[in-house]
């Protein structure tokens, strides 16, 4: 890639641009609505980054591993396993590119941005735990990549079916979740703990009572909700390695 | 004539084939379909008329979009045709007695055929049973739909066969195209509806063809253009697409010219 620098450019542009559109539709809404769930546009923007800067890394770090069903198919994953190295990290690094960087610069700057204008009331303790916060969002993006990733291995086929689950569940973090009502609420925050990656880190650092009626408490287990659900990819991820590894070919 | 049929029920018959892929494909029409929509439902509970549109038409308008997404490849993917300019196949092209404009346009119109009833219908057709969606009644208003859905899958494929001949003048191509495939579907109505906008921005956006492709289709089907804006709009839209496709015969007959200078 970085023999054709002018396209390097331009894609790390485009890949800068989809963060900067999406943050300005997010402005038009605010625009018109003024507060959507409570929050302001300033409040908003805080989601936005939280989200944009925590998926941003995750694509960065793992989102290559989307591509594991072209991969099987066009045989190059039998490649991976015959390495000594892990395949997971193989996949991942594959087709790295400093362009992916892209979508996190922009995602955040808007994250610093609304930290400092959205009229936190800010601790020591607030400070120390942002990083937490964003380590532990994006690692629920990761650990999501990876299970949408492991569909791969039953249906090869299936990489758009996983692209719905990570792209659609970074759509629905890109603004307060309580926007889309109290069930889908309930279901991104005990189903797919998507909620924990920009949703409840905002609550926390507004020190604002959930909308949606769950308790205080719940916003404290981010890194928690993380673990679990990295966990629970590595279990899905060994799984589906040892079912293609039996299947032979 | 018969050649191009031939190649049209092709590219039927192999997008037909790609079962999973449209199923999938559907499934992320939905699922997009309905968080669009959840954030313009809030969006349109707070103020409940923007320029002309109400909640109902707000979601109609996420639906029919999603639906469009797949016939208009307004988002991509590529012509593979880029692929074949790039590795020289392109060559081989050439040298079938067929216009390769007509050829890629009627196996593109097989593959567009395909969608629109096995991948457009049904989104909308999920959209429409877990929301209240907007159904025209009117069958003048069908037609036009018809029409404008037409026009807009013709816009595509022209803007697409474009973008894929760059090549011919642009060593690599992906970084401009993954670009027009970004900025493109942002000024045509995917991502919001273009009536969100403010007024000298949304003005300057439908004047680019890709609002042709996704804006004025759904508004003729929420039935917001009475006959004359009507006419004009479908008009409008033919204009782009002869232009775009004009220039695409005018890019063939320079690229061939190219290719045989290089002496293949």
């Amino acid at each position: 890639m970085a023999q054709y620098p002018l396209s390097l450019a331009l894609l790390g542009l485009a890949q800068s641009l989809s963060v900067i559109v999406e943050l300005i539709a997010v402005l038009v809404v605010f625009g018109h609505a003024h507060t959507l769930a409570g929050f302001t546009a300033r409040e908003a923007l805080l989601v936005y980054g939280l989200a944009g800067t925590a998926f941003g890394l995750a694509d960065l770090l793992i989102g290559q591993v989307e591509r594991l069903g072209d991969h099987i198919r066009t045989g190059t994953f039998d490649t991976m396993l015959i390495r000594p190295a892990s395949p997971l990290v193989q996949l991942a690094a594959d087709e790295f590119s400093p362009r992916r960087l892209g979508k996190v610069i922009p995602a955040l700057a808007c994250l610093t941005w609304a930290l400092a204008t959205a009229g936190i009331d800010w601790t020591l303790q607030r400070a120390l735990t942002v990083p937490l916060l964003l380590a532990s969002g994006a690692a629920i993006c990761c650990a999501t990549w990876i299970l949408g990733a492991c569909l791969q291995f039953f249906i090869t086929e299936a990489r758009q079916a996983a692209n719905s689950i990570t792209y659609g569940g970074k759509a629905l973090t890109e603004y307060p979740l309580a926007v889309f009502g109290t069930d889908t609420a309930r279901w991104a925050t005990f189903a797919l703990p998507l909620a924990f990656v920009s949703w409840q880190p905002a609550l926390y650092l507004l020190d604002r009572p959930d909308p949606t009626g769950l308790p205080d408490q719940l916003r404290h287990t981010a890194p928690a909700a993380a673990l679990l659900l990295c966990a629970l990819a590595a279990l899905a991820w060994r799984t589906g390695l040892r079912h293609y590894r039996s299947t032979g070919s | 004539m018969r050649l191009y049929r031939a190649v049209f029920a092709n590219g039927l018959r192999r997008y037909s084939t790609y079962r999973a892929a449209t199923a999938a494909g559907l499934l992320t029409n939905t699922v997009f379909g309905l968080i669009n929509a959840g954030v313009l439902l809030a969006l349109f509970h707070a103020r409940p008329h923007i320029n002309g549109y109400d909640a109902t038409d707000a979601i109609t308008h996420v639906f029919v979009t999603q639906a469009l997404l797949a016939p208009t490849a307004i988002m991509g993917p590529p012509l593979d045709l880029g692929e074949r300019v790039r590795t020289g196949d392109i060559a081989t092209d050439l040298m079938r007695p067929a216009h390769p404009l007509a050829w890629w346009l009627a196996d593109d119109l097989g593959r567009a055929a395909f969608q629109l009833a096995f991948r457009s219908a049904p989104t909308f057709a999920a959209g429409a049973l877990l929301l209240p969606l907007d159904l025209p009644t009117d069958p003048a208003r069908w037609a036009a739909f018809t029409t404008a859905t037409a026009l807009a899958v013709l816009i595509g494929f022209a803007l697409r066969y474009l973008f894929a001949l760059a090549g011919f003048w642009l060593l690599d191509t992906r970084g401009l195209t993954s670009l027009l495939f970004l900025l493109g579907p942002a000024f045509s109505g995917v991502l919001l509806p273009l009536v969100l906008f403010p007024d000298p921005l949304a003005a300057t956006m439908r004047t680019l063809p890709w609002a042709h492709m996704i804006q004025f289709p759904v508004e003729v089907f929420l039935g917001k253009h009475a006959p004359p804006d009507l006419t004009a709009g479908l008009a409008r839209q033919a204009a782009w697409a002869a232009a775009l496709l004009a220039l695409g015969a005018l890019a063939t007959s320079r690229a061939a010219r190219k290719v045989v200078v290089q002496g293949g």
